[in-house]
């Protein structure tokens, strides 16, 4: 469903992806790992379309459509999610008004109905449930005040709520405690693990991986995917570091 | 009375920023129109004020100016967004008793040529009187948005409290907001704040706004609302508060 082929990306004319290419099928969580600098966040910011990230060459289609002809909000409305690294705060609007701002304009934008207000409340209420995050949490501003756990509890419960195709979740791992991790890998596991989604699972560690179990595992490394393996992969990546592992690749 | 004898220019101090130019042939008894109010000892008055599309025209000039006198205990609101004319400006002179409070909120919006702006003194005569004043300020094209607040505090005034809050937001080059915070303490025991920001709108905010399928104009808004709400947020009545909002976020729809 997701198909990245060749991607070529800079920032401030550096590149830093040199030839990307993976393949997330239908059902598919699929673990993104490298070391610090290997361009895993670029690769999110240009699949969700940041504005100075500019892609060069090769191409990304998702669901049949070319991703990178669409804007950052056209992306959302076609099922694309983005898990932000670092969550940012909007002082001034309440996580609520954002929330239901965003679902109704995704709505509009593929010709589906508005939710009421009640309507969003209940969806709210029941996605804030899952991962154990307070509705009065919901009423404050978005991110501001939250700590990193929050943070990262709040980014899963918007993505329980936008409902999306595919999610590319950029070190939603870090930050969270151990109790923590648990609550969001399950998060990630009720609302995303199904036949007809995808993840992209950008993480620095195996940690995760225990919860969110991944079906393929590839090793990001000076902008390209050096190795894909299985879940296998990671357990080699913890045990023997990046740098033995990609000896051998 | 009679105050001004000639057209006021940007040499007084009170108009530096203001677009004099646009006062030319106007009556100089103009100058001398105050309104006054009287708030009796323990009474409130709240007002709102809105230069809108629907009272003003593109190029009218609009000055509303006012003689507030609150007595011991009173306390006054006033409210104001200025989002139409070519000048629009409101002044506002507040003489504090013993313990009244005075409340600013205000908001100007504009693009084009056009000049909107708050010009307030406060003058605390007498102790333990607080004022607040927080003024927002929206601008696009080569608008402009000015807040000139005056504070003074006379010698026996202690234990006042003064605070005076500004920022401005551009939403385009060319803009422009002007803040001239005059602070003239005479008293030893009083606290005054003044804060002045100037800024654009948070490009990544924008982006993470747009990542969850919000549109650049609708993440604008929604930005735009929270920087302008703090200046209403002091405004209990509901219905006012939503009516103020929605004129001045109608005005950046309607104009960018």
């Amino acid at each position: 469903m997701l198909k990245i082929e060749n991607l070529h990306a800079e920032i401030d004319g550096k590149p830093i992806l040199k030839g990307l290419t993976l393949e997330v099928q239908p059902g598919e969580v699929h673990a993104i790992m490298g070391p610090n600098g290997a361009g895993k966040s670029t690769l999110a910011y240009v699949l969700g379309g940041r504005p100075g990230y500019e892609v060069t060459d090769g191409s990304v289609t998702f669901g049949g459509k070319d991703l990178l002809d669409l804007e950052p909000h056209e992306r959302a409305a076609a099922g694309l999610f983005l898990g932000f690294q670092y969550p940012v705060e909007i002082p001034g609007v309440s996580n609520v008004q954002f929330l239901r701002e965003a679902l109704n304009a995704q709505r509009e934008e593929r010709g589906e109905e508005k939710l009421t207000g009640g309507e969003f409340l209940k969806l709210a209420k029941e996605k804030a449930g899952l991962l154990k995050l307070d509705m009065d949490m919901l009423k404050r501003h978005v991110n501001v005040g939250f700590s990193g756990g929050e943070k990262k509890r709040a980014e899963m419960v918007q993505m329980g709520i936008l409902d999306p195709q595919f999610a590319v979740l950029d070190e939603t791992d870090s930050g969270l405690d151990i109790d923590a991790l648990r609550v969001v890998g399950d998060g990630i596991n009720a609302i995303m693990r199904q036949p007809d989604k995808g993840v992209l699972l950008i993480t620095h560690y195996q940690r995760l991986l225990e919860v969110v179990k991944p079906d393929k595992v590839s090793i990001l490394s000076d902008g390209r995917i050096v190795r894909t393996g299985g879940p296998e992969l990671a357990m080699q990546l913890e045990e023997e570091g990046y740098d033995r592992v990609m000896e051998t690749a | 009375m009679t105050e001004a004898l000639i057209l006021p220019t940007t040499r007084d101090e009170a108009w530096r920023y203001s677009d004099v130019a646009a006062l030319e042939g106007m009556d100089l008894s103009t100058f001398d129109d105050w309104r006054d109010i009287e708030v009796p000892a323990g009474e409130s008055f709240r007002d709102v004020i809105a230069i809108t599309d629907e009272n003003t025209g593109p190029d009218e000039t609009v000055l509303h100016r006012l003689r507030v006198r609150l007595g011991e205990g009173a306390r006054c609101e006033l409210f104001g967004l200025i989002a139409a004319g070519r000048l629009g400006r409101v002044e506002v002179v507040v003489t504090l008793a013993r313990g009244s409070h005075f409340e600013l909120g205000g908001v100007t919006v504009g693009g084009r040529e056009t000049t909107r702006e708050f010009v307030t003194r406060m003058a605390h005569e007498e102790p333990e009187a607080t004022s607040n004043q927080t003024v927002r300020s929206v601008h696009w094209g080569k608008g402009t948005g000015n807040f000139l607040g005056r504070i003074d505090v006379v010698r026996n005034a202690q234990k006042t409290d003064a605070a005076q809050s500004f920022k401005g937001l551009l939403l385009e080059k060319g803009a422009s907001v002007n803040s001239v915070p005059q602070l003239e303490i005479f008293a030893d025991d009083v606290k005054c704040a003044h804060g002045a920001a100037i800024g654009q709108l948070d490009e990544s905010a924008r982006f993470y706004m747009a990542s969850r399928g919000l549109s650049p104009d609708l993440s604008r808004r929604l930005l735009v609302q929270a920087f302008i709400g703090d200046a209403f947020v002091a405004l209990d009545d509901e219905e006012q508060r939503e009516a103020l909002m929605q004129a001045a976020l109608d005005k950046l729809d309607r104009h960018l």
